[in-house]
């Protein structure tokens, strides 16, 4: 177990290694196709002179060779010591994803003031689409043709085909501005300081990002479902005089509803960081938003640190999931 | 094993009433291009102690008499008619939930391949002890030992060491065994074992077949096992069913079957079954063509399309006059009755057997 996990995590390095590099090399290589410097994007304006490009391209480390400058992007995710720019050095302690000169902040600041709101725009989703999806999924597979299957199906086929950006304005107008169920929220609201205000005001955000993944996951655990029910091993179960309720839940969706863990583990990791429709209907200022922002100002340090926590979140959820397959899948040796 | 000595005295069967009686089965299953049916018309009785074979092609209606008899078709869309008498209770009427109770206590199944019959997630021991537990009123405990005895009496070895085993750490024949186990125990009165040796290599399947024998010995049940290997019918059966198409086209006691087989088909599975005990001959001879649809069963009698005698039958009688099931000439009155479904003549069927097929087999 213990060789298992320790593998696991030095293949999590490594891969976020690779993402870094790959992220470092693409914002790299963009400047120079654009035939301007590294500097403009990197404080997010051009820089007033020669002169003052110069300097700067000096003090970034941009005139240093490529393997240098990204050794030090790697180490100065540690802690180092940035100069905004202007005057007296900031500290940057781990982790370090470098300083925004569009925003004057620390990248870190920034996307810890995000990483709040877009887990709990994900996670709160999240346990909506999977008690939703797995629920209609499996009576819908239980019963093939019925009622229930075809409604839920149909259902199911309509939220898949509805984009967030029609769903959350329909809800907002419907819910918030003309039955006014909910309040008019102006963005995140921190469960710390207001619980209630927190829950109403990302229950629509929830229900539309949820509705999505239900979908999707209801359609997947219908035919695992059906797959599983017509397996040998149920035919064993009743014959062995098991109960129905028995048969379907320790026999059959045991079998059915492992893979879902898969696919759940890759969804929410990789939700972190991709929520940029909703955030935007729904003005929320997640990772997401985060992001498409500073692709619209052009603020690299911004866009690379908000590349590496996604990756970081999708490669750590795939970790979980392993772990977890090595408990729940006795064929899974570890 | 099983110690044979002191449980079982040879008893004369004969006298006994039947425990299971068959009795025009039909299982028809609807579907988008039409009825098919499976199983239409069977009839057969067993005793206890006693083992039936059933053998068949593929598709001939084996797997799913066993799977009515177990009432595993109730739920699904599967039309089952006639009776099924088990001690003189009938399964067909019961309802699923009657049914259960009826299932792994008093009738078990074996089943044919024991890698996807097992459940993958649970281990051995869980699940064989789930079967008792669901019939008898013992702590879990109890039934952990009673699962390990279980396994000991099949043959595993270090039983308590490999109850936590999952199926995927068993060889196959071990599966095979615990599979056995799960089946026996809560000791049926009637054990179905769908070919329960075809997944397994030849030693294997000898032990297998052993196994089954002494347990029955012991329990004294009735057991019906399904193959499509005479080789199997011949060692370990009492009588045996000839399927084909859903019908019975032959049966009676085992060494009367096999001293004297009376139906083109039964010829057939002979002649393509190699003998080890015979001069080598230059080629087994396949029975031409392939099983009937179960959809648009062939008029007359089932196997005319490709039986090589319908010439010895006046007119076109084969081809359109479904013959009856019939006692042949001079069998003895009984269960085991020997009884053919063919339409050429009883002296006609004697001289071809004596001049045509017995020399080839």
């Amino acid at each position: 177990m213990i060789r298992f996990i320790v593998s696991r995590l030095v293949g999590m390095v490594l891969v976020l290694i690779v993402v870094s590099l790959i992220t470092f090399l693409i914002f790299q290589a963009v400047p120079l196709l654009a035939k301007s410097s590294p500097v403009y994007y990197y404080i997010g304006k051009a820089p007033a002179t020669p002169e003052l490009l110069k300097s700067l391209t000096h003090r970034f480390g941009f005139d240093q060779p490529l393997p240098v400058q990204y050794w030090s992007y790697l180490a100065g995710f540690f802690g180092k010591n940035i100069t905004d720019g202007t005057s007296a050095a900031v500290a940057c302690p781990f982790p370090c994803f470098g300083y925004s000169f569009r925003r004057n902040e620390l990248v870190s600041t920034l996307i810890g003031q995000a990483v709040p709101v877009t887990i709990s725009l994900a996670v709160g989703a999240a346990l909506l689409w999977l008690v939703g999806g797995l629920l209609v999924g499996t009576l819908s597979g239980l019963k093939p043709g019925s009622f229930i299957d075809r409604a839920g199906m149909t259902g199911a086929l309509a939220a898949v085909s509805l984009p967030i950006f029609f769903t959350g304005p329909v809800a907002l107008l419907l819910f918030v501005y003309t039955l006014g169920w909910l309040p008019d929220n102006d963005g995140y609201v921190s469960i710390f300081t207001d619980p209630v205000g927190w829950f109403t005001s990302l229950l629509l955000p929830w229900l539309c990002l949820a509705l999505l993944f239900a979908a999707l996951y209801a359609r997947l655990t219908r035919s695992n479902v059906l797959e599983t029910m017509n397996e040998d091993y149920i035919r064993t179960a009743r014959a062995k005089g098991l109960d129905r309720r028995t048969i379907v839940v320790k026999h059959g969706l045991r079998a059915a509803l492992t893979p879902i863990v898969t696919i759940f583990g890759i969804d929410i990791g990789g939700l972190i960081g991709t929520t940029i429709i909703t955030e935007s209907v729904f003005n929320l200022r997640g990772l997401g938003a985060l992001s498409i922002q500073s692709i619209r100002d052009m603020d690299l340090p911004v866009m690379l640190g908000v590349t590496v926590v996604a990756a970081f979140a999708l490669v750590l959820a795939n970790f979980i999931v392993d772990l977890l397959y090595a408990v729940i899948d006795p064929r899974v040796t570890v | 094993m099983v110690d044979t000595s002191t449980a079982y005295a040879p008893r004369d069967v004969r006298d006994e009433q039947p425990f299971l009686v068959v009795d025009d089965l039909h299982v028809h299953f609807p579907t988008d291009d039409g009825l098919v049916k499976s199983v239409d018309g069977l009839s057969f009785a067993l005793r206890r102690g006693e083992i039936l074979g059933i053998v068949g092609e593929s598709g001939s209606g084996k797997s799913v008499t066993a799977q009515a008899i177990l009432g595993l078709h109730k739920g699904s869309k599967a039309q089952v008619t006639g009776r099924i008498l088990l001690d003189d209770q009938d399964l067909v009427p019961l309802s699923e939930n009657d049914m259960r109770a009826v299932r792994g206590d008093e009738v078990s199944m074996i089943f044919q391949d024991p890698l996807s019959s097992l459940h993958p997630f649970y281990s051995i021991g869980n699940q064989i002890s789930e079967a008792y537990l669901v019939h008898h009123k013992v702590s879990k405990k109890e039934a952990k030992q009673r699962t390990i005895a279980m396994l000991q009496k099949v043959g595993i070895p270090n039983a308590a060491g490999r109850y936590d085993d999952y199926p995927h750490q068993f060889s196959g024949g071990m599966r095979q065994r615990a599979m056995i186990a799960m089946a026996l125990i809560c000791e049926p009165k009637l054990l179905i074992a769908d070919e329960p040796t075809t997944a397994l290599d030849v030693t294997v399947q000898a032990q297998i077949l052993e196994l089954i024998k002494e347990l029955r010995d012991e329990l004294n049940s009735a057991v019906i096992i399904i193959t499509h290997d005479l080789g199997v019918v011949a060692e370990t059966c009492d009588q045996v069913v000839v399927m084909y198409g859903g019908q019975c086209v032959e049966k009676g006691a085992v060494d009367e079957l096999f001293d004297q087989p009376e139906m083109p088909y039964t010829w057939g599975l002979l002649g393509s079954m190699p003998r080890m005990d015979r001069v080598r001959q230059e080629r087994l001879t396949p029975i031409p063509g392939s099983p009937p649809s179960l959809i648009n069963v062939p008029k007359g009698c089932v196997f005319n399309p490709r039986c090589r005698f319908s010439d010895r039958v006046e007119g076109d009688r084969c081809f359109t006059e479904h013959p009856d099931l019939l006692p042949t000439h001079g069998t003895k009155e009984g269960i085991t009755r020997h009884e053919v479904r063919c339409h050429i003549a009883p002296e006609e069927r004697q001289q071809i057997l004596l001049t045509e097929i017995r020399p080839s087999l």
